[in-house]
């Protein structure tokens, strides 16, 4: 009945599954064979953290608009949660802690996410910063939830399925692949179902979004638990799989910020930005090392190379928000498309 | 409604839209012609028409600026019912109050029976009353199908984990809702642009979906406000047009906010003028026509309503 325009007739139309899937089978099937333990040490298990973190804020952020700076803190209440789970009760299989520590940081979020009901963008990241400030204290504070060790920093339990050690590196990398794979993929089922269209509804029109009869406070401290159970589950990962040591200093206020800018680099609303984002965050210090060695020698110690890290780094984030505020995913759908077009037109 | 009926008048509604607008121009006045040929006005209880939508006594000011000073206003059933007035004249600020987005001073909003101090804007869509917005108010970043499904969210009933695992009744929630907006779509002729980001339409065609995100929730109330702001001639027939087509349909009662004389003339069976936040004139086009402090009010401020539709 109707003609229906199609403006890239002439672009090849790829499955949507097809990319993804070729992805996952290179990292499942071909990455252990050939990758070395610093490429698991070093990148590929960081990477996955992030990204999983990346992805849990741009649900709040990029899909429902809030803006968060209390990320870090959601992950180190994922990890201390999960720890205490594991050491507390018996006979708890891991992926139970894992999931009440995603429970227990939804619902720090819920409360930290109160004030958003009131309050907005910049006003809202100062308040988040109060569940930065105040988890990190609590954990610091109260030696229980470090089981009362001395120095705060406690071993994470040793990974394992179904008495299955996964305490290897490969092993470790496909554990946390293979969370990070099944909440990804339900990230991306929920920003394509209607709670997913109302955080985009309350994020581009909050008043529109009231009238035609969202439920706007509920939707918004949806948007909090169900991106804090992400970024909590995240940081399990960082702690158990990444670091194994628990310890409140690395989900710094530092951390947060990394996460944010993980998401703005990468593209915001975007469950693939949060990958580029958390790929060139851990990629980009080991690259800029590497190029400091090699152009000036011992000169370039760690005092400098966290320096100029710090620089290029802001310098990137500011040239993104000016030149592709739409992070990572736009220039690379944009070269993609040229390239496929200039494919096709040979 | 049953579906065949529904075809039906969509193809007729798209088709013949032009000519239901040619018809509605010169002049033809409905309330007059229904209270002179005592057929049916419509919405009669006993010979008394109940109003749908009754303001009493609203008053609104925003520090020293008084927006609305004692408005009374009634709205029946079925009928479209135009606010006019200059710039600042307070129609805005009325559909506002009847949306709940602002609550006034003093007065009441009495809706279908019930009387409100404010009205709750977050029970708007269940009370039957959609709106649109003078600026666009769309959803930038959703598709042109899902800013109109959303017109349905009130509706929802499954949570998200059901959504998520595609379980429970968000399947049957879901499939209804994008085949109800199709059919909207369809209705205003807006089918080619479905898949569009809402944000990339021209400024027309974006003011036409935010009609249709209202529409698909068939309210019984619809306000619009200034829906032809910024159109040219060909577009503001278009949507006159739709709008009365809308009400044919949906046998929706419509408050339209319009700023161009003539579209509201050909359009509306009644006419409420403002002016400095104050009710000046309530009448038929016909008489608020010919009206002397209508065409004192909009003399004094000539420069402003360019679109010169003379009254
Ligand atoms: N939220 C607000 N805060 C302060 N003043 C307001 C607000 N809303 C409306 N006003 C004031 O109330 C008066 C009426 O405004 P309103 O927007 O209702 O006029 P209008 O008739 O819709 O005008 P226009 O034709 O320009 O849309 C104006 O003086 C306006 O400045
Ligand atoms: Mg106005």
């Amino acid at each position: 009945m109707t003609a229906i325009s199609v403006d890239f007739a002439s672009a090849p139309v790829l499955p949507k599954w097809l990319v993804p899937v070729l992805l996952l089978a290179v990292a499942y099937g071909v990455v252990p064979l050939i990758g070395s333990s610093y490429l698991f040490e070093a990148i590929l298990l960081p990477f996955l953290a992030l990204s999983l973190a990346g992805v849990g804020l741009n649900i709040l952020t990029g899909y429902a608009g809030q803006v968060s700076l209390g990320s870090a803190a959601f992950m180190a209440a994922g990890a201390f949660a999960a720890y205490n789970f594991n050491l507390r009760v018996e006979g708890l299989p891991l992926i139970g802690s894992i999931f009440l520590a995603g429970i227990v940081a939804a619902a720090i979020g819920i409360v930290f996410g109160l004030p958003s009901l009131r309050l907005k963008g910049f006003y809202l990241a100062v308040s988040t910063l109060a569940a930065q400030f105040f988890v990190q204290w609590a954990l610091t504070k109260f030696s229980w939830f470090s089981n009362n060790s001395a120095s705060g920093v406690i071993d994470a339990p040793r990974l394992s399925i179904s008495g299955f050690a996964l305490d290897g590196a490969i092993g470790r990398y496909l554990f946390a692949l293979t969370v990070v794979t099944v909440l990804t993929f339900l990230a991306h089922r929920l920003v394509s179902s209607q709670t997913g269209r109302n955080f985009i509804a309350i994020r581009d029109n909050e008043t529109a979004a009231r009238i035609i009869g969202i439920p706007v406070l509920k939707t918004k401290l949806l948007a909090f638990a169900i991106s804090s159970f992400i970024i909590g589950v995240a940081g399990v990962i960082w702690a158990f799989a990444y670091l194994r040591t628990v310890e409140p200093d690395g989900f710094d206020l530092d951390r947060s910020f990394q996460i944010l800018f993980i998401i703005i680099i990468g593209g915001l609303a975007s469950i693939r930005g949060a990958f580029f984002g958390a790929a060139l965050i851990v990629v980009f210090p080991l690259a800029l090392s590497r190029l400091g060695v090699f152009l000036l020698g011992d000169l370039f110690d760690s005092g400098v190379l966290d320096m100029s890290q710090r620089i290029v780094l802001g310098a990137l984030i500011i040239l993104f928000l000016i030149l592709e505020p739409d992070g990572l995913v736009a220039l690379w759908d944009r070269v993609r498309r040229r390239l496929l077009f200039a494919w096709q037109s040979t | 409604m049953p579906l065949p009926s529904y075809t039906l008048g969509v193809m007729e509604a798209s088709a013949y839209a032009p000519e239901v607008f040619a018809r509605g121009l010169p002049s033809s006045p409905r309330l007059r012609q229904q209270s002179e040929d005592t057929g049916e006005p419509i919405n009669s209880v006993a010979g008394v028409a109940s109003p749908l939508l009754s303001l009493q006594g609203i008053g609104l000011s925003f520090g020293g600026v008084v927006a609305l000073a004692d408005i009374d206003l009634s709205v029946l059933s079925g009928e479209i019912r135009a606010i006019i007035g200059p710039n600042g004249a307070g129609k805005s600020s009325l559909i506002n109050v009847i949306s709940g987005v602002y609550r006034p001073d003093r007065g009441h909003v009495r809706l279908d029976g019930i009387s409100y101090a404010q009205v709750p804007t977050q029970r708007l869509a269940h009370l039957g009353v959609a709106r649109t917005f003078q600026n666009l108010a769309l959803f930038k970043g959703l598709s042109v199908l899902d800013n109109v499904a959303s017109g349905l969210a009130y509706k929802v009933r499954s949570n998200f984990a059901g959504q998520v695992l595609g379980i429970g009744r968000s399947r049957g929630e879901q499939r209804d809702s994008r085949s109800r907006a199709e059919q909207i779509l369809e209705f205003l002729d807006l089918s080619s642009v479905r898949d569009h980001l809402a944000g990339t339409l021209p400024y027309g065609l974006q003011k036409r979906v935010e009609l249709a995100r209202a529409l698909v929730a068939e309210p019984r109330l619809l306000l619009l406000d200034e829906p032809m702001a910024g159109m040219t001639a060909g577009e503001k027939s278009e949507m006159a047009a739709f709008v009365r087509a809308a009400r044919d349909r949906f046998a929706t009662t419509v408050v339209l906010i319009e700023h161009d004389v003539g579209v509201v003339m050909g359009l509306s069976d009644r006419i409420a003028v403002l002016d400095y936040g104050r009710k000046i004139a309530d009448a038929t086009p016909d008489e608020v026509r010919n009206d002397q402090r209508v065409i004192d009010a909009y003399l004094g401020v000539a420069s402003d309503n360019e679109d010169g539709a003379g009254i």
